[in-house]
């Protein structure tokens, strides 16, 4: 399995005058490691995947602001 | 020809009159890796690529029409009623003073949309590749829009227009596939 998400720290340098950002984190959708899609994947429900923006659940990658993440309870 | 349908995409609310927002979604309306930018790149291309894939790219240039149409819902919803100190306040008093409340196509800075965001090379691979690319940039766009909101019924469209983004880049995707497919070689091992 995948993680939609990878991490790097970057250089810090002792004259930085903002407070240093330690961990980065980019996206890596699912998409990137799928080449054509497979036949028979499972789906989400048609209401589900109204809501979802994809039938796919092998797709499907709800993106957060840190705000959002901080607050308990607000993950899809 | 197409066929309109009276409703979005996806239901959008705004919870706040917030025409700060506004001013930054305008980003996805008129800006380089916005959704018109997106449509018209590829309803173009349809002209010069590959049968088998004409079909796609009529598909996903259709539906940018439609998160283009969310878009501009937000933005007006954003700042419908604003005064114009509350535009002033926002950063929207250039705007103010050129259009009123009316929406125009331009990026987040007033930068006014061009024909030079659209790629057409004319290659098929070439074009693709760059397809893949916009929707990339698109789904970042809708990522820093994220973290720079703060509008729960805001974020929760633009989380709907990023997952479109991924299925639209992995279909082009599949169209590169397509075209480079070597099915029809005779293969001699």
């Amino acid at each position: 399995m995948n993680t939609h998400h990878k991490t790097y720290h970057p250089y810090v340098s002792p004259f930085d005058p903002c407070v240093p950002i330690n961990i980065k984190t980019y996206s890596t959708p699912p998409h990137l490691y799928m080449g054509y899609q497979p036949p028979n994947l499972p789906q989400f429900t048609p209401a589900e995947a109204l809501r979802a923006g994809t039938i796919w659940k092998a797709f499907y990658d709800p993106y957060f602001s840190q705000i959002e993440l901080a607050k308990e309870g607000n993950q899809v | 020809m197409w066929i309109y349908e009276k409703k979005l995409q996806y239901p959008v609310r705004v919870s706040t009159c917030n025409p700060t927002l506004a001013k930054y979604l305008i980003e996805q309306y008129g800006g380089a890796d916005g959704e018109l930018a997106a449509a018209l790149r590829y309803l173009n291309q349809r002209y010069t690529i590959p049968n088998k894939v004409i079909g796609l790219l009529t598909d996903i240039g259709t539906e940018e029409f439609a998160h283009l149409e969310m878009i501009a819902t937000m933005v007006y919803k954003l700042t419908k009623d604003a005064t114009p100190d509350q535009m002033k306040v926002a950063g929207l008093g250039d705007h103010y003073a050129n259009h009123d409340g009316a929406l125009f196509y331009q990026n987040a800075s007033g930068v006014p949309w061009t024909a030079a965001y659209i790629a057409a090379k004319g290659d098929p691979i070439a074009d693709l590749y760059e397809d893949i690319a916009a929707e990339e940039k698109a789904r970042a766009t809708y990522q820093w829009l994220i973290d720079l909101s703060d509008d729960p019924a805001i974020n929760d469209g633009l989380r709907f227009l990023r997952e479109r983004e991924i299925i639209h880049a992995q279909r082009f995707r599949e169209a590169v596939e397509i075209l480079k497919d070597e099915r029809d070689q005779k293969k001699v091992f």
